[in-house]
């Protein structure tokens, strides 16, 4: 499949969509005209697919600066009568939480779906939180497909049912929803709206006391509604496979485990599957649970659903046995699969068979965390300031690394440790901040340049402000690279791939304020090195944008122009100090484990040279 | 019950596991099957084992139960071990034969065990074993980014494998770059080989 046919194939035809891709389906079927993100993985592949068809499409994409920024995007556009779409990664939903909740006070016009992609396990996150805690903190109908071809119909349904009742509708993804693929069947593209019109009403879209004290009783009542809607929606539906004994209530991914592990042991349960499942269908679960001797609900990650069952029974004076995560028949946190759904129910039910022993070894198995690509530009600036900070004798101890959102935390690991700190988006400016005023340390802020437009200046300007004499390290591969490659306020070109202005990182820390600011390339070490070396000595704030392209960028470049240069050890030369294996570490570059010689696996390797700069017997030369 | 055909893939980012499964998936609809798949993205991009699951038939969840696959296609020959647990005795499994050495070993923090021990460990639990130099075969066939194509190649020459060898080749000239088709095509059928001989 190529990616365009997520816009040009046909109604009735079919594809094998990731949920993600799904996603962008849904919304063109839907009919939007505006979406923003800003990427965030396990959402990022939808902004991926907007980059490269929204164009065709005739729907306006951006990668906004933050995650509040899209929703703000979003929130004007529907206002304004358009269908809009803004997703991001469960955390993003924090950044944009303050706008979020009083968003769905105001209301919209055009249809809004603000999708949330949960990441239970943290595969790739800074924290498990389950967003449909969200939906209820705000006050937001919530959606939960459990498959791609879901993602796609509630997209649809979502923008229909926000119009319908002038409110933004929350769907929440997991990991393995968005990351799932699966058979999609399609249904006809509708092209949205070009332009809206912002009919003025401050009574409403101006959230002044006097108004949201009206708003407020609004929302309510227009959550009644969609509670209706709920008890009565298809999308929450029944299964019963016989038997009265055991009811399931699951949502989302964990409903695909019910399934298979029901089907696998022919179980005679019946099981309530939601997926509009805030406001929380009362009166249906109610009818279901009178229906049952005893429930078990399975959801990821938190008893959200849970609660609300108890709460059922309370309210009603049942007497039903509820199982799930509260008593301990499945597991409170990450994610789950068949095996835990399996092992779990077989506490409550006799007929489950619990697997052969299966396999293991005793083996040792090498460790595989993630690290920074051969090539990246992130490791030479590393090396360069942790020369600088040897050269002037500075203690290790003694330094404070307040590290950010990207790839480049990934210097937390042997042998660089140079990641002590590292909370949020932004965080290394507002915890070297307070490092700066709590210690006697020296502080040294990392941050990328996606990162930095994303919520770094704020931190910039508090540390100018509050004179805090921090280094700032702002590491500039031109590109968010940690997921995936997109565009940011920084590079020449937006998110639909058209030329736009760069706003420049220098320009901003000069007109902060910041006296010593210096532009780097870091694959010159020597000279790297000795700017650190300045700025390290410098008695204020000082800046250092440390600018070269992510090998993922120059690797792209490189294979269009047919530029493929590859370095080698020459053995004859090589001392075996290992110097670029032990301090400079690409993982190109190993030990063969018979006689301990040096290689470059030229399959990996990038050919970037900053290792022949390292080696001090000129050992490491362009492969000929 | 069980007419269900599993498909655990295990490699390292950047291998090429994700587009190879994505292929075989793509074929299964062809074929009028349905199918899920689950694939890791994100910080695992690069370095990083990259797990795919792929399960054809009646099923709704992608990911693989404890000792249900029915085969097993291991990139790198360490990662094999790692899948154990969802293989059982006679699960096919097809390695390829080039380890890749993480920075982990070379600063001395982990193990990397001895080719001989790991192929060993492998023949002793499993009767339906296959070691291919996939690097080496795609190397001939043209290119050596081709190696999961060959590894593909293998996977679809191996007996019960649900779909046809034609709907893979159609689903690859649908899926992969018109310009390294050709090659492609030879390393997936240098792979086919590799078990039918």
């Amino acid at each position: 499949m190529k990616v365009k046919e997520i816009l040009t194939e046909k109604e009735g035809g079919k594809l094998f969509l990731l949920g993600n891709e799904a996603a962008v389906r849904g919304a063109l079927e839907g009919g939007v005209s505006l979406v923003s993100t800003y990427p965030g993985t396990p959402s990022s592949e939808i902004g991926n697919v907007f980059y490269k068809i929204a164009q065709d499409a005739g729907v306006y994409f951006e990668f906004s600066s933050n995650e509040k920024v899209a929703l703000e995007v979003s929130t004007a556009a529907a206002s304004s009568g358009l269908r809009s779409f803004v997703f991001m990664k469960h955390v993003g939903l924090n950044v944009a939480a303050d706008s979020f909740m009083s968003a769905v006070y105001t209301g919209v016009r055009g249809g809004m779906i603000v999708l949330s992609a949960d990441d239970p396990s943290m595969y790739s996150s800074q924290n498990e939180q389950d967003n449909r805690i969200m939906a209820r903190l705000a006050g937001i109908p919530l959606l939960e497909p459990s498959n791609p071809q879901e993602v796609k119909d509630q997209m649809k349904y979502g923008f229909e049912l926000s119009e319908k009742f002038e409110i933004p509708v929350l769907m929440r993804t997991t990991t393995r929803i968005s990351h799932m693929r699966g058979i999609v069947n399609l249904g006809p593209v509708v092209k949205g709206k070009e332009k809206g019109f912002f009919k003025k009403d401050s009574s409403r879209y101006v959230v002044i006391p006097a108004n949201v004290i009206k708003l407020r009783k609004r929302l309510m009542e227009k959550l009644a509604k969609v509670k209706e809607i709920a008890n009565n929606s298809p999308l929450n539906r029944l299964i019963d496979k016989g038997g009265r004994e055991l009811g399931i209530i699951t949502s989302g991914g964990a409903f695909n485990y019910v399934m298979d592990v029901v089907s696998e042991n022919n179980l005679k349960v019946k099981i309530l599957k939601l997926a509009l499942s805030h406001p929380f269908p009362e009166e249906m679960v109610l009818d279901f649970i009178k229906s049952v001797n005893s429930i078990l609900v399975v959801e990821e990650v938190e008893p959200v659903m849970e609660n609300e069952v108890l709460a059922i029974i309370g309210k009603y004076n049942l007497r039903k046995k509820v199982y799930g995560k509260l008593d301990g028949t499945l597991p409170r946190i990450y994610e789950f699969n068949p095996d835990i759904i399996s092992k779990g129910m077989a506490k409550i039910i006799d007929k489950i068979s619990i697997k052969e022993e299966k396999f293991s070894t005793k083996l040792p198995l090498p460790l595989r965390p993630p690290v920074l690509c051969p090539g990246c530009p992130h490791r030479a600036t590393y090396f360069a300031l942790k020369k600088a900070i040897k050269k002037l004798k500075l203690k290790e101890e003694d330094i404070i690394y307040s590290s950010d959102i990207g790839c480049y935390a990934l210097a937390l690991q042997p042998p660089y440790k140079m990641a002590d700190y590292c909370l949020s988006m932004g965080s290394s400016l507002g915890i070297g901040c307070g490092f700066a005023k709590a210690t006697n340390q020296k502080v040294i802020s990392f941050i990328g340049d996606s990162t930095f437009f994303h919520a770094g200046m704020p931190g910039l300007a508090n540390a100018i402000h509050n004179k805090d004499k921090i280094l700032l390290v702002v590491l500039d591969n031109r590109i968010t690279a940690m997921t995936g490659g997109q565009t940011n306020p920084g590079v020449p070109i937006d998110g639909m791939g058209n030329p736009a202005p760069q706003v420049s990182i220098e320009g901003i820390a000069k007109g902060a304020g910041a006296e010593f600011v210096k532009t780097v390339d870091p694959f010159n070490l020597k000279k790297t090195e000795e700017i650190f070396k300045e700025a390290l000595q410098f008695e204020d704030l000082a800046v250092i944008i440390s600018k070269q392209p992510c090998a993922m960028l120059t690797d792209a470049k490189n294979r269009k122009k047919g530029i493929n240069i590859k370095y080698t050890i020459n053995q004859e030369k090589c001392i075996k100090c290992l110097i670029c294996v032990k301090n400079f570490t690409c993982p190109a570059i190993f030990i063969e484990k018979d006689n301990g010689s040096v290689h470059i696996n030229s399959l990996l390797c990038d050919g970037c040279g900053v290792c022949a700069q390292v080696c001090p017997k000129k050992a490491i030369e362009v492969k000929k | 019950m069980k007419n269900i055909y599993s498909i655990h893939l295990i490699g390292i980012g950047g291998q090429g596991t994700i587009k190879a499964s994505t292929i075989v998936g793509d074929a299964a609809m062809k074929k009028g099957l349905n199918v899920v798949m689950s694939e890791v993205h994100g910080m695992a991009q690069r370095g990083g084992t990259v797990i795919t699951e792929l399960k054809i038939g009646d099923v709704y969840s992608p990911l693989i139960e404890e000792t249900n696959a029915d085969l097993l296609l291991a990139f790198e020959p360490a990662e094999a071990l790692r899948a154990l647990s969802k293989v059982n005795k006679d699960t096919f499994i097809i390695v390829n034969s080039t380890p890749i050495i993480p920075f982990t070993v070379s600063l001395g923090i982990s193990e990397y065990p001895d080719m001989s021990l790991i192929l060993e460990e492998l023949k002793s639990k499993i009767k339906k074993l296959l070691v291919i130099d996939a690097e080496k075969i795609a190397l001939k066939a043209g290119n050596i980014i081709s190696s999961n194509i060959v590894i593909l190649g293998a996977a679809a020459a191996t007996p019960n494998f649900p779909v046809s060898k034609d709907l893979i080749i159609q689903s690859m000239k649908e899926n992969l770059p018109p310009k390294s088709i050709e090659t492609n095509l030879k390393a997936f059928e240098m792979g086919f080989k590799e078990v039918i001989k």
